[in-house]
């Protein structure tokens, strides 16, 4: 793939939330690029993630140190593991910049996350900047606004 | 079933030398009287100026359960007003926080009322006439908390009467205080970076606890710091250590450490880890800061302040502050397994934005919803407001490193992994508790 359709960025995006419902997050970690980041702002709109607090601006280093520990014997708070659903809309195709080989692509969902009787549901737009390496798509940035961003929240232990 | 209202001898009863009755954090009525007693005698944090840095500027939040806002008035001071109309109970304020101009105005009915919570104006008035209302709760406008005190940009109120002034409640600890705001070249500290706010179903004393809980980070927190260590020590030789890690790996550090970073006891329940050394000694520098610190203070005096790496200092009952990192949490409570946690951060006023960005990512690797940390930490405090149900055993206990012969209300300084923060937290518990009973 050098340019990809429209049809197979939505598609991607789709696979993508797969990985993590079927917990196979090192498949899902590889689908970011090096310098790969994944952005969950804590305020509306917000434009800064460094000086402005956000609820995760990890890169794939601090993502990797994230899947690890959820495998771990030690991993308290996964005993029992939580599991989580996406659910996605048809994404739209915000922008396609094949010069610069950037497309970004907006999805709203619903996300469940669950672990002993609790189950958290939650709204979110994402927004994923893509971007086409050795012939695949790549994550360049996966931004989630959650629409209630400023809330109080129990804890939030997937990726949504 | 009232076993303790009224009843002073059984709220002190709950708290022995080195042991606390798990009624301190699941009875619903020790809490009632927590949110009564404790958090009306004791000086509790209700926000920075910085936040209300302009004439009319509000914030809103509790003191205990009793909704308040912070307020700056028209001559500068800042206020705490109880946040209901004193018509029909309205709040004034719903927003977080805004600029309110000269005055509040009901929503309901207009009154109006001065930045200092006095009467301005009823719509109507003359049907107030000759009904006594001058005499009345209503006219005296909204109610302001009466003792208030801003200690160099922390604004502390006290909702009862009784018990020690400011000074004379805190004390040395204060100096946790001077530390952080030292820390800046001018002396100030501005809120920045918005709050994290975390709900835990637990006891807010837990927390409270946790915050000098030493013997706990390499235990708890090998799921997420040792795994954070164990990936960082898998990349090529030679990869410079990024700062997430930095902040990560000394939650692994041996028992040694903490051991040998020491603990410093104040009167009335305040305290802090870290008077040696802490898990924030050791981060990079920041490039341009020293020297703007040398230019504001000084060579010694600027090494003196930034020499000071004090951990976790407790203000009893209800607030944490880091001074190395301007960073504080404020635990409020709503139930007695319901609690708020709200972590606040500051930009110190002339210094690099580098610190506040470091200041930011602590926040959000430790104390987020979305943390590893904070995860490992919460998963500990909820198995521990359900284990506390067990009839078997109904004691909580805080003995490590106990002497028969520890003074209360003292100011020492002792092993980094003794409980005597603990401990002190719960005399001064019982104290404030039973104050006014």
């Amino acid at each position: 793939m050098t340019t990809p359709s429209d049809q197979q960025l939505i598609e991607f995006v789709q696979r993508e939330a797969r990985l993590i419902d079927q917990h196979r997050f090192e498949e899902w970690l590889e689908l970011f690029t090096d310098d790969g980041m994944y952005w969950m702002p804590l305020e509306w709109g917000q434009t800064d993630p460094k000086l402005t607090t956000s609820l995760m601006y990890e890169d794939k280093l601090l993502l990797t140190i994230r899947v690890e520990r959820l495998k771990g014997n030690r991993t308290f708070s996964q005993k029992p593991k939580s599991r989580c659903h996406h659910l996605l809309q048809t994404s739209q195709i915000d922008r396609r910049d094949e010069a610069n080989n950037e497309y970004v692509t907006w999805t709203p969902m619903h996300y469940v996350e669950t672990r002993f009787d609790e189950q958290q549901l939650y709204a979110a737009w994402v927004t994923h900047t893509l971007t086409v390496k050795d012939g695949a798509l790549r994550i360049k940035l996966k931004r989630v606004d959650l629409v209630n961003c400023d809330a109080a929240f129990g804890n939030i232990q997937l990726f949504m | 079933m009232d076993r303790y209202r009224g009843n002073a001898d059984a709220v002190k009863g709950l708290i022995r030398d080195t042991e606390v009755h798990r009624d301190v954090y699941i009875d619903d009525e020790v809490f009632q009287l927590e949110m009564e007693h404790l958090f009306a005698n004791t000086w509790v944090y209700v926000g920075h100026d910085s936040q209300v840095a302009n004439p009319g500027d509000y914030f809103g939040t509790t003191i205990g359960a009793q909704p308040v806002l912070m307020v700056r008035h028209t001559d500068k001071t800042v206020k705490v007003l109880y946040n209901r109309c004193p018509h029909k109970g309205t709040r004034i304020t719903t927003e977080a926080c805004g600029n309110t101009g000269k005055f509040f105005r009901c929503p309901y009915h207009a009154w109006s009322f001065r930045t200092d919570g006095s009467l301005l104006a009823i719509p109507l008035k003359k049907g107030y006439e000759n009904t006594g209302f001058e005499g009345s709760h209503a006219a005296k406008g909204m109610t302001p908390v009466k003792h208030v005190h801003n200690y160099r940009g922390f604004v502390f109120a006290k909702l009862n009467d009784g018990g020690p002034g400011f000074e004379e409640f805190f004390g040395d600890s204060l100096s946790s205080f001077d530390n952080m705001v030292d820390r800046s070249p001018v002396g100030k500290l501005e809120v920045a970076g918005g709050v994290l706010r975390y709900m835990h179903n637990c006891n807010w004393k837990m927390l409270v606890e946790n915050q000098t809980d030493t013997c706990h980070p390499m235990v708890a927190h090998e799921s997420s710091a040792g795994t954070a260590i164990s990936v960082f020590d898998k990349q090529p030789p030679g990869t410079k250590k990024p700062m997430a890690v930095e902040i990560y790996a000394p939650f692994m550090a041996p028992y040694e450490f903490f051991e040998n970073m020491g603990i410093r006891v104040w009167p009335n329940g305040h305290g802090h880890t870290g008077v040696h050394h802490s898990i924030h000694s050791d981060y990079s520098a920041i490039p341009g800061y020293f020297e703007k610190m040398v230019a504001a203070y000084g060579e010694e005096r600027a090494k003196a302040i930034l020499g000071e790496n004090r951990h976790n200092t407790v203000y009893f009952p209800n607030l944490m502050i880091k001074g190395p990192i301007q960073l504080i949490r404020l635990f409020k409570p709503i139930a007695a397994n319901k609690t708020l946690v709200e972590s606040w951060t500051f930009r110190l006023v002339d210094a690099p934005d580098m610190l506040l960005e470091r200041t930011l990512m602590y926040n959000r690797l430790i104390n987020a919803p979305t943390s590893v940390v904070g995860h490992d930490d919460l998963e500990m405090y909820e198995r521990a407001q359900e284990g506390l149900h067990v009839d078997a055993n109904q004691w909580v206990n805080v003995q490590r490193l106990y002497d028969v012969a520890e003074p209360p209300d003292a100011t020492a300084e002792t092993n980094g992994t003794t409980e005597w923060q603990m401990r002190n937290q719960f005399r001064a518990w019982s104290k404030f508790m039973t104050l006014s009973m």
